[in-house]
């Protein structure tokens, strides 16, 4: 591993970062994005180098849209989730890919599950992360969020941020 | 009149009442009849002649229950085989898309060509002359397949109008989406394949439901509106209509962005001059009348029973099959013109995300709105009717009216209630 960061501080990064999705801090989850970062979703079973000039995602957000993603699910009027639902997020097999000059390709893996009106849903696959390190801390360049199901016929939607 | 309990539709003009019965949604009897009346009977959208561009280009999809390959041949003819194994009935095709000289089912290891005939099997020479009559071991063609500028569709009754009979009245509204491309139409970025708790039939009239646009939707128009220019001041307002054969269609004009053929300042001046252009190459091709109508108007359309295009702020289109009363699989697709320069495709594909699909910002709205519908029908014995009466008496329904969802069930109830053959 790079000498700049140790897994231990990018286990310590990601899991605060699923801490809050679960517990629906979305502003402080925005926070770990830099101004002009970047949100991907590519279609259930992408490769990683899926790109969205080329391929239909379901999430391809510059910032101005990342934002307002993080808006609008807070109101009541995002009514897939209104009331929220719950999520509980496992992140593991965190590794750092490569990496110089305090920018780093991290990825790792995770399951989620989200519960609403007696439904459960799980979505799992893996994240792919550009990161940077500004004044000690690190924050998110881009993230890329690839489900690794086949498809989403069951869960239906990605109203969440997986 | 009022409708007796067993009654599926309530049409009385007198009152200007239209209503559904909530059981149309529920019984697993009425879903076997649609699967024997509507779906065994009408033509059904498989897909678009530039998934499968090259001689040997495949894909599989599910259409109406059934395993489809649909192929292009080394002759460049577009084919349709069911998937099944001739032999012992296994899924010959596993790959969702592809390109190849030949299929091969693994199980005892019959292998057939891209015009479906048995080419090669273990212990050929144990099978008796009878065997090899009729093309009988051949992989089995869908009884009709055929096509409108591009658009494949497969029929499972092998005699019956043809699909440009069936189209009817939708041919003009076709055409109005097909006609954005001077050369031809294409998929873009491949299918978006999820799916809704709820009755198919749901989403039939969500497709095209003017009505519920606005009070869904304030979360998405709310996000358009932060980013200064996305919209013009042009108000949501036209017309619904009747196409025939259970065909329906919503026209309207709308203040987003449309890439053929409405810009909005926050796109910046080169695509306004590119809008231009391609305005003014509807106008030369069209007339300014026809141009002005494929350009500033959005059409919901609904092929009777189960094909949507929609031509939004970005093309889709959409089918979907029912697994269960309260269950649909559903597959959507981008749209575009082929000759579309890499800075208008960018716009296109960002607008139809910002709306459309599992992560957009309507979406996932209505795939809601829907369940919460399939779920008030548990109470159906004591509130059993859907209401579909909006805009009945008007001469000129609007788009926000619900005629275009009563030409929908019209033709939906005349086809369950014919007695089985
Ligand atoms: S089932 Fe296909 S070869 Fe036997
Ligand atoms: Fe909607």
């Amino acid at each position: 591993m790079s000498a700049s960061v140790t897994r231990g501080e990018l286990e310590d990064f990601l899991f605060l970062e699923a801490a809050l999705l679960d517990n629906w801090q979305l502003d402080e989850w925005l926070a770990l994005f830099v101004e002009g970062a970047r949100y991907f979703i590519p279609p259930a079973g992408a490769d990683d180098d899926a790109d969205p000039a080329t391929s239909l995602f379901y999430v391809a957000d510059d910032y101005h849209r990342l934002c307002e993603r993080v808006k609008r699910l807070k109101k009541r009027t995002a009514h897939a989730e209104f009331p929220r639902s719950r999520c509980r997020r496992m992140v593991s097999n965190v590794r750092l890919l490569g990496g110089a000059d305090e920018r780093f390709k991290v990825t790792s893996n995770f399951v989620t599950w989200r519960s609403k009106l007696g439904v459960t849903n799980t979505f799992f696959g893996h994240h792919l992360y550009e990161m940077t390190r500004i004044d000690g801390q690190l924050r998110i360049l881009s993230k890329k969020t690839f489900l690794d199901q086949d498809d989403i016929r069951e869960q239906g939607k990605v109203s969440i941020i997986p | 009149m009022t409708a007796s309990p067993s009654a599926l539709l309530d049409d009385d003009r007198a009152r200007g009442v239209f209503r559904v019965a909530r059981r149309a949604f529920t019984d697993p009897v009425i879903l076997a009849r649609e699967r024997a009346a509507i779906f065994d009977q009408c033509w059904l959208y498989l897909g678009h002649e530039s998934e499968i561009e090259k001689p040997g280009d495949y894909l599989t999809r599910k259409v109406a229950g059934r395993d489809i390959i649909f192929t292009r041949g080394k002759d460049g003819a577009v084919r349709a085989f069911f998937n099944t194994c001739p032999h012992r009935g296994a899924l010959v095709c596993r790959e969702a898309a592809g390109n190849g000289a030949m299929f091969r089912c693994f199980y005892h290891s019959w292998a057939f060509d891209l015009e479906g005939k048995l080419v090669n099997r273990p212990g050929d020479e144990a099978y008796g002359e009878g065997t090899r009559k009729g093309g009988m071991h051949d992989l089995v063609r869908v009884p009709r397949l055929e096509q409108y500028r591009g658009l494949y569709f497969v029929h499972y009754q092998a005699a019956g109008d043809d699909l440009k009979t069936y189209l009817g009245g939708a041919l003009e509204y076709i055409d109005l989406v097909l006609d954005q491309s001077e050369t031809a139409m294409e998929i873009v970025g491949g299918t978006q394949a999820y799916g809704f708790d709820a009755n198919w039939k749901l989403l039939c009239e969500n497709s095209f439901d003017g009505y519920h646009g606005l009070p869904t939707h304030v979360s998405y128009f709310d996000y358009v509106k932060s980013k200064p220019g996305s919209l013009v001041e042009v108000a949501i307002k036209g017309r619904a209509f009747d196409l025939g054969n259970g065909h329906a269609v919503v026209q309207y004009t709308a203040p987003w962005g449309r890439p053929v053929a409405q810009t909005v300042p926050a796109w910046g001046e080169e695509a306004a001059r590119e809008v231009a252009a391609i305005k003014a190459r509807l106008v030369a091709r069209f007339g300014a009348e026809r141009a002005e109508r494929m350009a500033t108007t959005n059409r919901n359309l609904l092929i009777f029973p189960n094909f949507v295009i929609n031509d939004i702020m970005a093309v889709t289109f959409r089918t979907f099959y029912p697994q269960a009363p309260d269950k649909q699989e559903v597959n959507a697709w981008a749209l575009a013109p082929r000759e579309e320069s890499p800075a208008m495709r960018e716009l296109r594909l960002f607008n139809f995300l910002e709306f459309l699909g599992p992560g957009g910002f309507a979406t996932p709205d209505d795939c809601e709105a829907l369940a919460l519908c399939q779920r008030g029908y548990g109470s159906l014995a004591g509130a059993g009717w859907n209401d579909i009466s909006k805009g009945y008496l008007s001469d000129e329904p609007q788009v926000d009216d619900e005629a275009q969802m009563r030409a929908f069930w019209r033709e939906w109830h005349r086809r369950v209630s014919e007695q089985p053959a």
